[in-house]
This record gives structure tokens, sequence and C-alpha cells, in this order.
């Protein structure tokens, strides 16, 4: 499974780098619905082969420890569930 | 896929196993019911429970300290009131008194705990001492214990301190 695009509002380039395990990746993409904000996410742990190996390298760009959730809203990189950082850099506040 | 009953049956388990130990579950319960529910998730996986919040290598050895309970939990729980999780939370935390707050990944910055901790020069000891990488238990003993007593790490999480 691949990036998955929710539709929503436009708020440029919003993307979501997060585990299916974990709760603070859904708590962030649970904020993204909410707000109603379209956009991509990726399941990393679900991923394998060069398609996992691809999407290591594009976050490391953004967030060199590889942690996740990863949200990166038009090259503002906001590592871990801060809802008012998420907010800001999408411009709901 | 993992069942309800096995949700329901591990959180039971680690609510009854922390709080014997003098450690609490967050008491938000369905987040922490999702966190198990990954707990068990990454067992049917990988054949052991990695960390929820981490993307394990798959090979056990690599993932030995993200293993749950991590070699992390109780540094993050001293330093900000909750494991990077948040499954565990310290006594302010659960009781409501500190608001809970996100933890910054500890593995990989510094170093490890397993490689802090060098062997103490002290000689004569009938029995060697091990310590538990996880909560810091001591045992002096021929070898170390296969479950530790206190946080529940298995025999391999254990290291000579003496
Ligand atoms: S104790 Fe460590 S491994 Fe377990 S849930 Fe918390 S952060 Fe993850």
């Amino acid at each position: 499974m691949g990036k998955v695009h929710v539709d929503g509002q436009d708020a440029g380039d919003v993307t979501l780098y997060a585990l299916s395990t974990c709760m603070w990746c859904k708590k962030t993409r649970d904020l993204l619905s909410k707000l109603g904000v379209g956009h991509d996410y990726v399941y990393v742990d679900l991923t394998s082969g060069a398609e996992r190996a691809g999407l290591i390298d594009e976050l490391r760009r953004f967030n060199p420890d590889l942690t996740f959730p990863t949200l990166v809203v038009n090259g503002k990189v906001i590592i871990g569930y801060r809802e008012k950082e998420i907010k800001s850099a999408l411009g709901v506040m | 896929m993992v069942s309800d009953d096995d949700v329901e049956r591990l959180y039971r388990k680690l609510k009854e196993d922390a709080e014997s130990a003098g450690y609490h579950l967050n008491p938000d319960r369905s987040f922490v019911m999702g966190i198990v529910r990954g707990l068990l998730t990454n067992k049917e996986r990988f054949g052991y429970m990695a960390c929820p919040c981490r993307l394990p290598s798959g090979v056990r050895e690599e993932d030995l300290d993200i293993i749950c309970p991590c070699d992390y939990r109780d540094q993050d729980l001293t330093e900000y009131g909750a494991c990077y999780c948040a499954l565990y939370v310290s006594e302010r935390v659960a009781k409501g008194l500190d608001e809970l707050r996100p933890v910054p990944e500890r593995r990989g910055s510094k170093p490890s705990p397993q490689k802090q901790t060098g062997e103490a020069k002290i000689t004569g000891l009938s029995k060697p001492v091990w310590r538990c990488r996880v909560c810091g238990y001591l045992c002096a003993r021929d070898e170390p214990p296969e479950v530790c007593p206190i946080c529940k790490a298995s025999r391999e999480r254990f290291e000579r301190f003496m």
C-alpha cells in the first residue's frame, strides 16, 4: 500500500508519513480529517522492498531520525503529534 | 488479524503487571487499546512485540531495545512523564496532575542504555550481578532470570553489571 490521497480543502502539499500501528499517527490522521484538509498519507510499515526504500529516502530528507508521525505541509516539517503547530501550518487556527 | 478478545486480555495483563510494579498505564483507555492492538499486530508480524510507534527492522537482535517495554521507557517516564508511545505514564500524568506532552525519540540520538553501563570492577563477589536494561533491577545469581520479576523483560535483556 503506497500513498493514499484523502480529498478535502486545498491547503497545498500535505503529506503524512505514518505507521499503521502507532496511535500518535492515528491522532494526526484524525485531526487532518476533522479539519477537512486534503492530504496524502502513507503507512510506511505496510510497504516493502523498493517502495519502502524510496519512502525512507524521501522521509529522511525531511526528518533524518525517521520517526513517526512526520507531517510535511508545504515544506514545513512537523514531527510528532503537535496539534497547535499542525493547525498553524495549515492556516486553520 | 488481532481479535478484540486478545486486545482485552493483553490490556488486562499489562495493567496488572504495571500496577504491581509501580508503573501506570495511560488512563485514556481507547488510546491504550489502540497501542495494545499495535503490539499484538507487531507480534503477529515479527514474532515479538516491537514498539508500535517505531519502525522495526524485523530482525529480533536489532530490535531488542524496542521490544515493549523498551530500554527507553523509564528514562522517558522520568523526563517527560510518559513513554514514547504514551502506553505508560508517570503517576502525576495518571492522576491528571500533569498533562501528556510529546516525547522526543531517544533511540539513536544518544548512546543506547545498552552501551552506557560498563562492567564495574569489583572482585571477590561470590556471584555475578546482572542488570535488567529495561528497569534496572539487579540480582546476584549464576545466570539472569528467565523473566525480569519487575518489568517482565526476557533474559536476553539483561547485562552483566558486576
Ligand atoms: S514502553 Fe517503549 S516499546 Fe512499549 S509502548 Fe512505550 S515506548 Fe513503545
